[in-house]
Order: structure tokens, then sequence, then C-alpha cells
């Protein structure tokens, strides 16, 4: 039995069996986060380290009395511990809920369905994979990071809510890296991810990067600080989306004084007619429903030409503020995020984006954004790897990376002069505690002008 | 009885690291289990309302084995006998596969035989303190931080996090660590129509401590909560912070950002080894510099310090094994020493420090920082105000962005006042300021005294792949540094 199936068997013993220890008028929300990974480091196309990690997190809301506590804890596996661990966490938030106050903007459990969804891919050996990336790498310097393995996110209720997604995939996310003629170390990233390993499609993919590599290899150019037209490369554009997904389109943000798209909701800002952002989970790449169980419409349309259509509204900030629910996510500090954005396409072809560029900047990607003026939509981060200065529309030679400040009332706004038709999946990487869920698909932009700071 | 904040879920001695250590050692060259039982305690109050109340158990093993100069790690949370025998097996299958593709070939010597407890000095534990005297605190505290309807978000929070250590391995080391890790944040945003402004207790993830409940005194949060709340409401009414160069002075609560991510983040050996190029980045550092390069004026002695008591990332041993101890980095401003563990030391030849830190029982260890510490000098803030012709004084940070070798940085406060002419004036809004690393670092022109350094850390400092979270302190005095850009809000 697969990881999945195992998994799926436990949870369903070790809910009912939680379920039963419930009194009158308590409710349980139990939420499964678990994952069987690979993770192998590359540094100099050779191995730093491997490690192999399994771990199951059940996440427990428990409500009573217009109250409620939340408890997560790591399952053994073992039905009889495990057990007996949720059941001392219940005796516990009882206790709680008899010192908690109310909770005024509590969300009581209701029975919201099922649903089910199962994605077996077909992954290789760790060792395999380890041999085929060493191999196809030889030569270069190669520094990046292969994971690779089952992922389980389920939730059920004592109301009768039932839901289940897993899947398998992997990814290897990669720099390689080179000295151009001036001895500058630069670099280019790239990203394979699937859920099934092809070796001649990591080697085409690898291949790709080479090339751009040989780009990087010219005499650099020496940009000054000032507005410059702009391509932004997909990869560069995700990390802006990344962005919005901070507070910018949170009603709870909004409300709670932390928006940066807070003078768009008031009509006191514009973006671009050019600029579309939607919620699809229709990409399938993450799962539709939340930790409450509720299930995202499969299409929420944010930003449509410019304009704001919908704000992420979680039934929480539903019941707070009085405004629809959505069904979105808070996150940790409360604020709802994008799961699974795409932002729309555009009439520029790729293929003559440097032609529409004429003289100005190639970035690939950007690093370290961060908010350096809430109000204003301000953002500040840097630029990264295959990043260029062009000159009617030829690559002259790569940059230094270079300081931007700039708003999102220009990006996506004022200075945004066209779209890609073509988009391009972004997936997610990020393995802080487990490995996340989800891709963006994001085209490139277009911008007459970028403001550079340093 | 009362309901205290303690929840002890798991029992002490349910598994016994030895008895698994003698039954793996005969089948590897080394072998070691790392045991991480953490429990956080996450309760939060918004606007006197309840806004989370959320404990977390995490526990688990990482094994860990040495074949033909490489380490594999497994790491399960499956504490049954089958369990860690899966485990074993797959790290040890690991390391024989990663030997032949291995970057370096390392010995037993990377895992020095250690024996030793560490615990953080405690006066008040968590059975001390009822769930509801407690809630009562926030609740008071959120209060102090609304004396207007302007305020539209008064948060008071705390983490509390107890968490323990235990290694043991194949060569005699046992080494086991007890941690109570406090971390609060009490801020208010203000807010009329779209202009907001938010202020809090020495920024939203400063306020971090080893110690105990005797961190949560009442009279010193509520009279910082009713501080807050009235500069939340200041800020709203101030001016941009001027664009132009001045003489700028960074309160405590700054200078930790400022000595993470410009000091302590490129000295890091594995980035400099290339380790963490596809993700955090690398190190403007070269291995040629240590020992040469002039990193900031004289005035700049700064110190690896994992003995500070009540600092947030003290500690007795990393996660090799190693013992912990003050080391400086940085001498008169001369880069003398690495942020580099065993493993690093070994590869580079280079010297380092005890950091080689995981997040948790699933991660594998990786360098870290710990306590980076500005060290005290002769100044103090009022002689450093009183010297200062056209200056800024900036305080909490609330930006930050700084380039992939440590470089070009950006940061931003969330309340500054004026200086001109040897005096504070005015309250200015946004402050940020930027610059390069190095050049930043020599124009450091005045440091506090001992009396005025300040006790800071984070819990959310990221690196790694797979990616870790860890935590770090920083204490430093105010500094004074001259000329620099600095610039406010607006487009």
């Amino acid at each position: 039995m697969s990881f999945s199936q195992e998994l799926e068997i436990h949870f369903d013993s070790l809910s009912s069996s939680l379920f039963s220890c419930l009194k009158q008028n308590e409710e349980l929300n139990l939420t499964l986060s678990a994952e069987q990974s690979d993770f192998l480091r590359f540094n100099r196309a050779k191995i730093r380290q491997n490690t192999f990690v399994e771990q199951k997190s059940l996440s427990l809301q428990f409500q009573c009395k217009g109250r409620q506590v939340a408890f997560e804890f790591v399952l053994s596996g073992q039905l009889e511990t495990d057990q007996r661990l949720g059941q001392k966490l219940i005796d516990r938030a009882r206790l709680e809920i008899e010192v908690l106050p109310e909770d005024d903007y509590l969300v009581p459990m209701e029975n919201r369905g099922e649903s089910r969804s199962s994605h077996v891919g077909a992954l290789p050996k760790v060792y395999a994979a380890m041999d085929s990336i060493v191999d196809l790498s030889r030569g270069t310097d190669f520094v990046g990071f292969y994971s690779a393995g089952p992922q389980v996110r389920a939730n059920r209720n004592s109301k009768g809510q039932k839901h289940w997604f897993s899947n398998e995939s992997f990814f290897i996310d990669y720099s390689l890296f080179t000295s151009n003629v001036d001895e500058e170390i630069k670099a280019v990233k790239g990203v394979y991810s699937d859920t099934a390993w092809n070796s001649e499609h990591f080697q085409n993919r690898l291949q790709l990067s080479k090339n751009q590599l040989s780009l990087s290899r010219r005499k650099s150019v020496q940009v000054k600080p000032g507005n410059y037209r702009t391509y932004l490369a997909p990869a560069a554009t995700s990390e802006i989306c990344g962005m919005l997904s901070q507070n910018a389109l949170s009603l709870s943000a909004l409300k709670k004084g932390s928006c940066p798209f807070a003078k768009l909701y008031d009509g006191k800002e514009t973006l671009s007619p050019h600029f579309s952002l939607k919620e699809n989970f229709r990409l399938g790449f993450c799962h539709r429903f939340n930790s409450l169980g509720e299930l995202a419409p499969e299409e929420l349309h944010l930003i449509e030409a410019g304009q704001l259509k919908n704000m992420l509204v979680s039934t929480r900030a539903e019941r707070e503020y009085g405004t629809k629910s959505n069904a979105a996510e808070a996150g940790m500090f409360g604020t709802e995020g994008l799961r699974s954005p795409e932002i729309a396409p555009g009439s520029l072809a790729e293929a003559e984006a440097l032609q529409k560029l004429g003289t100005g900047l190639y970035l690939s990607n950007l690093h370290y954004l961060n908010w350096s003026d809430l109000a204003s939509a301000r953002l500040t981060g840097m630029t990264r790897y295959a990043c260029f200065w062009v000159e009617q529309g030829e690559v002259v030679g790569p940059i230094s990376d270079m300081r931007f400040d700039d708003s999102l009332y220009q990006i996506l706004g004022s200075s945004l002069e066209n779209v890609t038709r073509e988009q391009c999946i972004d997936p997610g990487i990020s393995t802080y505690f487990m490995r996340e869920l989800g891709a963006k698909k994001v085209p490139g932009l277009l911008l007459s002008q970028f403001s550079l700071t340093l | 009885m009362q309901t205290s904040l303690s929840i002890p879920l798991y029992q002490e001695g349910e598994l016994n690291l030895n008895t698994a250590i003698q039954r793996f050692a005969p089948q590897a060259e080394w072998v070691g289990i790392r045991l991480v039982e953490e429990t956080t305690h996450s309760r939060s109050v918004r606007n006197h309302r309840p806004d989370g109340n959320s404990i977390s158990f995490d526990r688990g093993v990482m094994i860990e084995v040495l074949h033909a100069g490489h380490f594999g790690y497994a790491g399960t949370s499956d504490f049954s006998e089958q369990g860690l025998n899966r485990a074993f097996h797959k790290a040890l299958e690991l390391a024989k596969a990663g030997s032949k593709h291995k970057i370096f070939s390392f010995t037993e010597a990377q895992r020095p035989c250690s024996v030793g407890h560490y615990q953080t000095a405690v006066f008040r534990g968590l059975d001390s303190e009822s769930l509801k005297e407690f809630t009562d605190l926030l609740m008071a505290a959120s209060r102090a931080l609304k004396p207007s309807e302007k305020i539209v978000t008064a948060v008071a929070a705390a983490r509390i996090v107890e968490t323990r250590i235990h290694c043991v391995a194949s060569n005699g080391t046992e080494t086991d660590q007890k941690f109570l890790l406090l971390a609060n944040n009490f801020s208010a945003t203000a807010q009329v129509g779209v202009d907001s402004q938010t202020r809090s207790a020495n920024g939203g993830v400063a306020r971090c401590l080893q110690m105990g409940l005797e961190a949560f005194d009442r009279q010193e949060i509520l009279q910082k909560c009713a501080q807050v709340s009235e500069e939340a409401l200041l800020l709203l009414e101030a001016p941009n912070c001027p664009s132009d160069s001045r003489d700028l002075i960074l309160a405590p609560d700054q200078m930790l950002l400022q000595i993470h991510e410009s000091i302590g983040h490129p000295l890091e050996l594995d980035r400099i080894l290339g380790d963490e190029r596809n993700y955090a980045g690398s190190s403007f550092v070269k291995a040629k510099d240590f020992g040469n390069l002039k990193y900031g004026s004289d005035l700049m002695n700064v110190t690896f310090d994992p003995s500070m008591p009540g600092e947030y990332a003290s500690y007795g041993f990393d996660d090799c094994g190693n013992p912990a101890k003050r080391e400086f980095l940085i001498e008169k401003g001369v880069l003398k020493r690495g942020l580099g563990s065993l493993e690093s030391q070994v590869r580079s030849g280079l010297p380092g420090v005890a950091n080689f830190r995981s997040a948790s029982w699933n991660r594998a260890p990786i360098d870290r920082m710990a306590n980076i510490n500005l060290e005290p000098g002769t100044s103090s803030l009022k002689d450093m105000i009183s010297q200062t012709e056209k200056g800024i004084y900036m305080e909490a940070n609330i930006s930050w962005s700084i380039d992939d070798y440590r470089n070009k940085f950006q940061f931003g406060c969330e309340f500054a006042r004026l200086i001109e002419n040897g005096e504070l004036k005015g309250i200015v809004k946004n402050p940020n300021y930027r610059g390069i690393t190095v050049p930043f670092w020599s124009s450091l022109k005045a440091v506090g005294s001992a009396d005025e350094v300040e006790i800071y850390g984070t819990p959310w400092c990221g690196k790694g792949e797979p990616s870790q979270v860890i935590r770090v302190g920083h204490a430093s005095p105010p500094c004074l540094f001259s000329n620099i850009e600095v610039f406010g809000g607006g487009q």
C-alpha cells in the first residue's frame, strides 16, 4: 500500500475515534497535512546533503460555548498512540474553553460536503534521480535542490464533512554559475517540475539554461540608478504576484489598516487595462478546500482590466466585517492570500518581447521583495540571475545586481505597456516546515519604465 | 485548580535513544539520533477579543548515518522499533548512494564526542501562571493599545516555545538541552481614510528572549502599549521622512536587523562555500578576506555569543555536538572568523563556530546564526544626538531587503525623529535608508556603551534547501552612522 493509501485509512480511523469522544455541543474540525519527501541538495554538481523525511501533522479545532481552541500535533502513524494524544488534547481543550473569552467571530462548523482528488505520479527512485542529475549536470557549476514524493491534505469535521487531496510530484530548482569576461560571477535559474520524471525533459531544460548562461559571459554593462524600459520575464512577474498575496487583496488586511491596495479599493488609484488577475483552481495544482473545509469557487476574478472586482474574504472576516465570504484561507496572521493565482495573458508574443522592449532591461528574476511604503503600494527588491542590458532588441551584456523601488500602481498600472501571450507555470517550491502545494500561472510584463535606485 | 499555561503532552522516557543507538551502531561507521520535542503556544488578542489560541506539539527524530565520507539523513515521527529501523536503513542507504557523488569526504571528526546538559535559566515557569491570568494580561494590553477609534488594530500576542533537543551517537555523545523561549508583539495600527501607520513595541517580531514568564512584566507591558498607541497616532499626523543624506542613529531594535542581514548572513561559511547559492544566496565575503577585510570602522566589534544569558539563541551544543562558546567575528573592524560549523570549517580551512543547527527533527543541520552581537563602545545616545548637526534617529524595523551577495540593502523603520543641531526634533513617518554593507559599516561613527545594550531576536530567519526557520538573537547598543541616504514614503 502506498503512503497516501495507508494514511487515508489511518486518518479515517483516527477521526472517527476522536469524533466519538465528543460530548453534546462540542464540535471538532480536523485538518491533515502530510508528506513523504526525498530531498537532494547539490553544490558544484555534487551531493551536499540528502535527506528523507516522513511527516504527518494533524490540526484540531475544538469548538464549544462560542469559543474555539486549536491544537496541532505530529502523528506517529501508530493508531493507539495518536488516539491517546488526540484525546488528551480534547481534554485540554475543554479546560481552556472554560477560561477563554467568547469569540464573537467564530465560524461554527457545518457539513460543507465532500470532495476527493488523488493523483498518482511516476516518480523515480531517489537513487536514480541522484545519478541522473549528477550525470546530466557534470561539467557545470550546478547548484540546486530536488524534492519529490507524495503530499496529502485532508479535512474532516464532526458534522460529517470530508475532503481528501493527495498527489505525487517532484521539482528540481537549480542555478548554473559562470564567470563573465570581466571575471564577475553570473548565473541563470531554472526549474523542472512534473508528476513523472523524464531525463530527456530535464536535459532539454538544462540545455536552455546553458544557452542563457552563454549570454551572461559577455562583458557587463554598468547601469546607473534611474528609470528604464524593462521586460520582466515570467519568473520575475511571479515574484510580484507573490507580493500580491501579502495583504494586497486581503479584505482583513484592508480593514486592519495593512493593505497596500487600499487606494485601489477606494478608487483613488487604478491599474492598467492590460492587467487581470484571478484565483484559478482549475489549474489543479492545489486543493480547493480550505482549512474549514469550504470549497473556494473554481475561478474568482480579483482584478479585471485594471479594475478591482473582488477582495479575498474568509468566512471569519465575513462574520467580522459583513462582506460575503469567498472561502479564502486566512493565513498565519489572519489575512487572506492567493492560493492558485493566474495573471491573464496579453497580446505580446514572447518571441518579440526584446524587439518591443527596444532599449532597456531584460530581467529574468527578482529577489527579496518587500513593501517599502504600504500606502503607495511601493515595493523594493533586487534583480537576480540572468538580467541584461538590451539595445534595439539585442542583448548587449549582463548587468550587475540592481535594487529597484517602485509602486505597483506604476508596475501594474501606468507603466504596463503589454503582457505576453504566453504564460508560464511557476511551481510552488517553498519547503518551510512542509512542501507547499500549488503554482502560479504568469506571463511576462513589458514596462515603459521601472525605477532602479541603487 | 486553575488551568495553567503548562501542557505536558509527552512523557519523558517514552523513547530510549541509547537502546536504539546500540541496535544501529554495529551496522554503521557512525550513527546519531537527534530527538526534538517542541511545544509552541501562540495566543493573541485583537481589539479586546480573542484572535487565536493555538498550541502545536512537534516531535520526531532525525537519524544520521556516516558512510564512506558522507552523511545520510532520515527523519521520522514513528517511534516504534519498526519505525526507527526503517528510518535508520533509509539514512544508511542515502549515505551509501550519496557517497558516490559527495562534495567532500567527512569523517567522525565532524561529530565530536560531547556529553553535557543545557537548560534555560527560568525563574517563573509555565506552571506558575494560569491561562486566565495570561489571557487577562493580553486583553489589558490590547485595551492600552486602543485609546482611540483611530486605532483600527490593536494586537497583543505572545509566542511561548518549550524545546528539548536530545542527541545520542555511537561515539558516546549524549547532550540534552531544554529551552524556554518567549516572544511577544504589542502593536497598534492607526488609520484615517486610506492612510495608516503601524507602531509596535520594538518591531513586530523583535521582542524575543530565552527566560521564564518573568519576561512578561505587566506594568512594563501596559506602559509600553500606551506609548505605542500614542506614537501610532502621532505618526499618522507626521510628515514623510525627508529624502537626502544625513547622519543616522539606529536604536537597538533596528540594529538587530542591520546586524542580522549585513553581518550575520554574509559571514555564513556555507554561503561562501556555495551551498546556498540557489536559494538565499552567496556572499560578497571571500575566503581570502578572513584576517584581512576591513569590514567597518575601528569601533566595530562583533561576537558570536551563544552564552549570553536571556538571549534568544543561547545554547550549550550545536546539532553535531560541538560545544558552543563566544568568539569574535570582527575585531576593530577587521574580519576574523566566519559562521561555519565543523563541516564548513574542514571544507574551507577557515575558523568557525558551533553553529550547525536545524529547525527541527525533520531537517538536516546547516550553518546558521545564533546570537550575533555588536559589542558596546563608549558613547551614549545622548552624546550621539548632541554631536549630530543634521541627522535622524530611527527605531523598530518594518521593512527589509538585501541582495543575494548581501551588499545592497534597503531597510525601513516604524518611527523616526529628525535631529537638528544636536537636538531631537519632530517625528517623521515611513523612514527608510539604503546602503552597501562595507561602506555602511565603515561609516560607523559612535557606539553606545554597555548600559544601553538591548537584547532582541527573531524566530523567523529563513534559509536552506529544504527550507528552515531558525531562532536568532542580536544584542546591540544604539549606533551612529555618518552620511547615509534616507528617504520616506510616497511615489
